[in-house]
């Protein structure tokens, strides 16, 4: 098959698409990880609690009220996680975090069960986005661009936010050596409840996106996790800049990788990382090298 | 009070259950009502209790029932298989869903000896190099869905398609069954992709990939999340204009359709049942699924409506244990809400006709228009050998 110039944009064009949602989710996990040294696994269930969400409040106001409301319900679905699960298994090591978080994937999912039953979910694309948009000589759809557009301005604010502002300063201090920023005066329990809260704001909000462009069924959250898992892997655990590399790298691969070598696919992305690990196992771009 | 109404209670069931229970079926039905098809589950046991309303009565003996969750887990399903032969000791089973189910199951019940009414999973081997006189299926096989869809395409002045599945045994059977029979026509593939089976997000990659092939139409087979996913970006690149979706009919199941909105309309799917066909017995049947459940009957409920039918039809032939259960359920054949229906001895297989049908909007959102009715086809044998009905 001859494929011109366009059919390269296009998948290029799916790919960041695809790179910007997983960044959202992916950021979040990745600094509360670095931060707390805590291992989130129902990272995935907010996201699909944010969809969710946002699937209910579109039925009653509309996309736009999904789109604001939607995360900030997740982030309180965070505060009460935090307030009273995740404060007692600060100091009780990764197995336990692990297992305990590994549970909260599966009570999150039957309450998702019980309160919007096993049918999917509807949501549509907001009438203002509904359309496709002529792009470098192709047709895109507009809620990809957006998606695109969203992600980038999302990197941009949080860039800006952990490099130039003092807030970011704590958290990178933070990230480098906690105890060292608590001898320094900075609130490090306090920091961490807000970062984690902004991490399940994020993975809401990579739920309401995504909800339109995919199904809202109780197991995306599932499913989402491994691709998270894999992008912070890449991209090594607790920057931003390891959580955009990660994205991109695992976007592009998935699809390019369905284009060039469909047979191998599925295994393409996990060659990769198998190969990071061994070659360079803390990741790409580690917060502390 | 309270205590002394439930104490009469306990006292009137323990009254009336020994002396009924010497007289009843005991059915185990084996469903998922957990995991990820949880919602085809309860649709199922849904349609099996609307057809035990209906037909119960003619049956000439009750029915007891015992459910159990196989969790779509073959491991826990084979453990709970078990637990109804053995500790329950049922004359007869229903249900099961995913086709990894049944193969997990499949040894267990024809060693055993126990009828097993399938009342969703499609894998072919089951009618085919693994079927069992015991195992009797109720609801389609994959590849009898898709079969009459290559000719009838083909006859519509399609000549060239490019087909896209999930990469897992259903999907390829789905997709091999329509290329068999395309292609026998007289068409050309203009080439297939199989995606990772639910490790797709986004399926542009591959859409693109069908658009630059020079296709005429694409077809593919996709169920549940992955067919709302499927549907809502083929819409969401303009490809139904130039580039007709059509598939198999699970692709626009009336169970999620409404999940798919407006993207669904015009996609041509093919399936042995829609809610719309006009039929007295299809009439019943959907206005007490819908008194029943709020709605719309979808394939999956008419699975499990017709084998509790198929039950209750062996039961009328005065069958009561296990062997002329099993016997009386490979001659079953009756008018259901699909049309004429049998079951085709030499496979154990279901024979029923196949409908075209186009998802239109309605006034209470998505329907079904039917476009053609395709004449019932009994699979062939693919291996299968078994004893001939004895009675």
């Amino acid at each position: 098959m001859a494929h011109d110039l366009g059919f390269w944009t296009l998948q290029a064009l799916n790919a960041l698409q695809l790179s910007m949602l997983l960044f959202l989710l992916s950021i979040g996990l990745t600094v509360i990880f670095g931060l707390m040294h805590f291992v989130n696994l129902a990272h995935g269930s907010l996201y699909a609690l944010g969809a969710y969400f946002a699937a209910s409040l579109a039925a009653i106001g509309g996309y736009w009220m999904g789109f604001f409301l939607a995360p900030v319900a997740v982030a309180g679905v965070g505060v009460l996680l935090y307030s009273r699960l995740i404060k007692r298994m600060r100091k009780s090591g990764p197995m336990a975090q692990v297992l305990v978080t590994f549970g909260l994937i599966f009570v999150l999912l039957d309450l998702t069960r019980i309160f919007w039953s096993d049918l999917a979910l509807a949501i549509d694309v907001p009438a203002l986005l509904s359309g496709r948009v002529e792009l470098l000589g192709i047709e895109y759809p507009a809620y990809r661009l957006f998606i695109i557009v969203l992600g980038l301005a999302i990197f941009a604010a949080l860039a800006f936010v952990l490099g130039r502002t003092q807030i970011g300063a704590m958290i990178r201090a933070g990230v480098d050596n906690d105890a060292m920023a608590s001898c320094l005066g900075i609130n490090v329990e306090r920091l961490f409840f807000i970062v984690f809260c902004v991490g399940c704001a994020l993975a809401g909000l990579a739920g309401v996106v995504a909800a339109p462009l995919l199904s809202v069924t109780p197991d995306m959250g599932l499913q989402i996790l491994i691709p998270t898992l894999i992008v912070i892997v890449i991209g090594g655990l607790g920057s931003l800049k390891g959580a955009i590399a990660g994205s991109l790298i695992y976007g592009f691969v998935q699809t390019f990788g369905a284009v060039l070598a469909p047979q191998l696919a599925s295994v393409l992305i996990y060659a990769l990382l198998a190969a990071v690990l061994v070659i360079k196992p803390v990741g790409l771009f580690p917060a502390k090298g | 009070m309270k205590r002394a109404i439930l104490a009469a209670l306990g006292l009137a069931t323990s009254l009336a259950v020994p002396a009924a229970a010497e007289e009843n079926i005991k059915v185990g039905l084996l469903l998922p009502f957990s995991g990820v098809y949880a919602a085809l589950g309860n649709d199922i046991e849904a349609g099996f209790s609307v057809a035990l309303e209906q037909f119960g009565s003619e049956a000439g003996t009750g029915f007891d029932i015992v459910r159990e969750d196989t969790e779509v887990k073959p491991p826990v399903a084979l453990g709970k298989a078990k637990k109804l032969i053995l500790q329950d000791k049922v004359d007869v089973m229903a249900g099961v869903v995913s086709s990894g189910v049944l193969g997990a199951v499949r040894d267990m019940v024809h060693g055993a000896g126990v009828p097993l009414i399938v009342a969703n999973a499609g894998n072919d081997e089951a009618t085919g190099t693994s079927c069992s006189p015991f195992i009797t299926r109720m609801s389609f096989s994959n590849g009898q869905v898709n079969r009459p869809m290559g000719q009838w395409m083909h006859d519509q002045g399609i000549r060239k398609v490019y087909t896209l599945a999930p990469d897992y045994a259903a999907g390829r059977q789905m997709i091999g069954g329509f290329v068999e029979t395309f292609t026998a026509a007289g068409g050309e593939i203009a080439g297939q992709d199989f995606t990772p089976f639910q490790k797709t997000q986004d399926f542009g990659p591959y859409l693109a990939q069908a658009k630059a092939s020079g296709a005429d139409a694409v077809y593919v087979f996709y169920a549940g999340g992955e067919a709302i996913s499927f549907v809502k970006q083929y819409d969401s690149f303009g490809l139904k204009a130039d580039l007709p979706l059509y598939g198999s009919g699970f692709l626009t199941s009336p169970l999620y359709v409404n999940a798919e909105g407006p993207a669904a309309e015009g996609v041509i799917t093919a399936l042995h049942y829609v809610p719309t066909l006009d039929n007295a017995a299809n009439a019943a049947f959907v206005a007490d699924f819908q008194a029943r459940t709020g709605r719309l009957p979808s394939e999956f409920a008419v699975h499990g409506y017709d084998a509790a039918r198929a039950l209750v039809e062996a039961a009328k032939t005065g069958a009561r244990d296990r062997a002329s259960l099993a016997e009386a359920l490979r001659q079953v054949s009756f008018d259901g809400p699909r049309g004429k229906l049998s079951i085709d001895p030499a496979t154990n297989n279901i024979v029923q006709p196949v409908y075209v049908y186009e998802t239109v909007a309605g006034e209470n959102g998505l329907t079904q228009k039917v476009l053609a009715e395709l004449p019932a086809e009994a699979d062939p044998a693919n291996g299968c050998k078994m004893a001939p009905v004895s009675n």
